[in-house]
This record gives structure tokens, sequence and C-alpha cells, in this order.
């Protein structure tokens, strides 16, 4: 009987959890919707940026030019070395604990950190000054760890007896890594490269320091440009127009969303074939 | 031994294998003769498997593990200077679960010719129809080659993989228990079409079956503790073994 009643409490407990987990999601997502959807006038996506219009035009397209090129970088270092530690280095190799924690470690340091350090290398010291480039070298640095380690997973759950079907056919390394094994991870490797797209778009800190806060479209890579979350972030602490900033929060959310719902359908279609 | 007139198609002389400080095989010498079917019995962890391994060089791809001794085939030592994707071309292999490429029939049965460069669609289609029939898996297959071959029953995709074994042409063919994961009814569609492929093949066996070896094999050696302890003729070994060991596991005494 108790345990009867230990299990009912245990499913109400669940439930419980799952509705305000769901319902804090939900009222979020509503909450920005309804505060920011009757501001979405076509003058704030007129084509130049006004402090009359506060046009958040040119930061969806900075924002799009900086997620391409840090993942640009970002990916093929990152999977490299993650085909490196998880196919070729000998297991129980030094460099390869090195990396992992190094990977580890890099993961954990806030992105206001990275920031400074793109201020002083990209930015001062290479010369690059504020700039779409130091940006996205900065956020590629950010985001390079993440898409090791979920690469490195993804290789890692390809079950052996793949490789071995391969290398018994004759193949070489190379072939069975990049016909087999890869094609075989791709859905967790773009699961990694979701995940980063959501940090890149949502960043602030890291880019104030180094792709500055212009709010123009980019000339060059070399130009100054602000994020569709750098451009929320000064239009609510500037408090001129808060109401703007909720819009803005409605176009960053739609298009997270649709990044997600993109990303979910190219991996289904890979991993069908 | 066997008094086969056979050729010899592949031979070991001394042969040790170690992984670490674990030495798996002990001074085994064997000569296996050509489109025969040879079967190696034993208890679990006897080195059959090990042994089956060292004759296409997948051994290499164990960490810690040493072999010396001699590895012939066609009077070619394996291990001095062969090309191993070469050597694994001549020598395919079927492992002991179906494992299929996530990717469709044809591709899978294709992979092999295109990783040894056969690049044109008619001569591809070709292969793949040609190891099919082999295989005996054509019929079920021919409507369904751009499917994925995950789609398959477990014996389907075990003959699947003989198929993909057999499209680059092997010489000999390696068989690592090859019906363990799979159905009485499977089993006996594979152990025909081994019989089949004997003509053209030479097929090494391993079983812990010991009907089966009775059944397919014309050669059977029996392993223990890494040691082959008899090898001859199966029907021979089976009616009137020479070891007191192997009539003790024969007769199901042990193991």
């Amino acid at each position: 009987m108790s345990g009867r009643k230990t299990s009912i409490l245990l499913r109400i407990l669940v439930f419980l959890a799952a509705a305000v987990t769901f319902g804090m999601l939900l009222f979020l997502v509503g909450y920005i919707l309804v505060k920011g959807v009757p501001y979405l006038s076509p003058s704030l996506f007129s084509f130049e940026y006004n402090s009359d219009n506060v046009s958040m035009f040119p930061a969806v397209v900075n924002t799009v030019i900086m997620t391409l090129l840090s993942l640009l970088i970002a990916i093929p270092l990152g999977i490299s070395t993650a085909i490196y530690l998880n196919e070729y280095a000998k297991r129980g190799n030094k460099l390869v604990g090195i990396i992992g924690v190094t990977a580890e470690t890099l993961a954990g340091i806030p992105s206001i950190v990275y920031g400074l350090f793109g201020l002083l290398f990209f930015v001062t010291w290479l010369g690059w000054g504020y700039s779409i480039l130091a940006g996205s070298a900065t956020l590629a640095i950010m985001i390079l760890p993440l898409i090791m380690r979920t690469a490195e997973e993804a290789l890692k759950s390809v079950p052996d007896s793949f490789r071995e079907a391969s290398f018994g056919l004759g193949a070489g390394k190379f072939r069975t890594v990049s016909k087999i094994v890869l094609p075989a991870a791709v859905p967790g490797i773009l699961a990694g490269v979701i995940l980063s797209v959501g940090r890149i778009v949502g960043e602030t800190a890291a880019l104030i320091y180094t792709a500055g806060t212009i709010a123009a479209l980019p000339g060059n890579l070399m130009s100054s440009g602000r994020t569709l979350s750098v451009h929320m972030y000064l239009l609510s602490s500037e408090g001129f127009h808060t109401n703007e900033a909720y819009a803005t929060a409605v176009v960053l959310l739609l298009i997270v969303f649709g990044i997600n719902t993109l990303s979910g359908g190219i991996a289904k279609r890979i991993s069908k074939t | 031994m066997s008094n086969n007139l056979n050729r010899e198609k592949m031979k070991t002389t001394n042969l040790d294998v170690h992984y670490g400080d674990f030495q798996a095989l002990k001074n085994i010498n064997i000569a296996l003769p050509q489109n025969e079917i040879t079967a190696f019995i034993g208890p679990s962890g006897c080195g059959k498997s090990t042994f089956l391994k060292t004759l296409n060089r997948m051994n290499d791809l164990v960490e810690g593990c040493r072999i010396t001794g001699e590895v012939l085939l066609d009077g070619e030592n394996i291990y001095k200077g062969m090309d191993i994707n070469l050597l694994r071309k001549r020598v395919g292999m079927v492992f002991q679960k179906p494992n299929p490429f996530p990717m469709s029939i044809y591709d899978n049965i294709a992979y092999g010719p295109r990783t040894h460069g056969v690049s044109s669609k008619l001569k591809l289609d070709e292969i793949v129809e040609e190891a099919l029939r082999s295989a005996a898996i054509w019929e079920e297959a021919k409507d369904r080659l751009k499917k994925s071959a995950l789609s398959l029953s477990g014996g389907q995709q075990q003959r699947i993989c003989i198929a993909r074994a057999l499209a680059v042409k092997p010489e000999i063919l390696l068989m690592d228990e090859p019906t363990s994961a799979l159905d009485p009814i499977s089993t006996a569609k594979i152990e025909d079409l081994v019989l089949e492929l004997k003509k053209d093949y030479t097929i090494i066996m391993v079983t812990h079956n010991m009907q089966q070896a009775a059944r397919v094999s014309d050669n059977t050696a029996f392993f223990l503790l890494g040691e082959i302890v008899e090898y001859g003729d199966t029907e021979t070994l089976f009616s009137i073994p020479k070891d007191k060991r192997t009539e003790d596991y024969i007769t199901g005494r042990f193991g």
C-alpha cells in the first residue's frame, strides 16, 4: 500500500517538475512575444540605422556574417582535433590527456575573459582593431572546445565494428575515417554546431570588447559591427528604446528557432542516407 | 596433419602472439589448403579468433599485440613488406556480428571496389550484382538496392556482409563465428552458402558450434589454451580423435 502511495507521489512530483520547466519556457517566450511583437515596425528593418529608427537590419547582417565566419574557423579546427584525438593518437598518449584537460578548462572560462583576451591579442597586439574579424576569431576560440568535445563524443559513439569492416576490406585509415566514421558521426557533430550557434548568437560581452558597437553594415571584415544581442543590450541599457529591444528579442528568438529546426532537418537527412 | 594433396594457400611456422604479457598463441604451425573449408574449434578464449585475425593482420589494430614467427600467403610472408591494404583485399573477412555500414545496400557492396579504384558505374553495377548473387541475397535485395542495409534482418545483413567481402574478389575468406548471432534458418542458409563458395575461395572459419564444423568443414583444427591440440581431416578428427583432450571436447566433457 505504501509502495503504491510513494509511486503516486513520485508521479505527481515528476509531472510538476516537467510542468514547471515547460511553463517557464512558455512564459518566457510568451512574455517576449507580447512585449515585442507590437513594436515590430517596418522602420526597425530599415537599411540604415539612425537613432530614430534604431534599425536592427545591420545587426542581423552582422550576426549572420559573424556566425558563419566563426563556424568557418572553429568547425574544421575542432573536428580535425577530435579526429586526431579519437582516431590517430595512441590511447594513453600524454598529449591526448593534456588536450582533453585544456578543452575542459577552456569550455569553463567565462566569455568576458575571452573578450579580454581578444581585445589584447587580436584587437591590440595584431592590430586588427574593433572588427568583425577580431570578433569572429574570439568567438571561434570560445566555441572551439565545445565543437571539439561534441565531435569527439560523436566519433567515439561510432561502433568499432564499422572501422573493422572497413579495414577488413583493405581500406586505409584516411578512407575509413572520411567515408565511414565521419559520416556516421555527423548527427552528433551537428548537435555541437547547433549549441555553438546558440552561444555565438547570444554572445555580448566578448563582442563588445572585440567587434565594437558600430550599428552599420560592415564595409569589410576589418570594420566594426554589432550583432543582434549586442544591439539589444545597447538598446535596453540606453533606456530610450526598451520596446524596440523587446522587438529585437523576438527576432533573435525566431533566428535561433529557425537555425535549430534547419540543422535538425539537415541531421535527419544526413543520417537517413 | 592432413595428407591433403591440395596446394597450401596459407601457412604459419612457429607463430607466437602476445597481448602485453599474455601469450595468446603458442607455436602455431599449420597449413591451410586451397579451395577447402578449414574450421577452428575450441572453447572461448582458446585463441582461435586471435589466430584468424593474424591471417589478415587485423591484430595490428590491437595495441600491445606482438607477433613472432611466419605467416605465409602463397609463400610470401605477410608480415614482411606486404602492403597491408592489398593483403586485406586478398584475405577478406566476415565478422561475428553482422556489421553493414549505415548506408544503402548498393553502397555497402560497392565500398570495397571503390576503395580499390573502381569508379565506373557500369562496372560497379556488375560487381554488386555478382557479389549479391554469390552471397545468395540477390533475389531478396535486388529491388531495394538503394535502401539502407540496416533495414534488413540479421541473417540478410550477414549475407550482405559476405557479399561485401566477396566484392573485392578475395582469394581467402576468413569467417569469425559468422552464424553465432543468427537464428537456425539463417544459419542453415549461410552454411549452404559457404559450401557453395568453397569452389572459388579458400575458407577459414572459426566456430564454437561443433556440429557446424562437422557439417561444413573439410579440415578441423582444435585449439586449447593458445595451442593447436589436433589438426586434420574433419571426419577423422570427429570420429577417431588422436588426442584425449580433443575427444573430451568433442564429446562434450568440457568447453
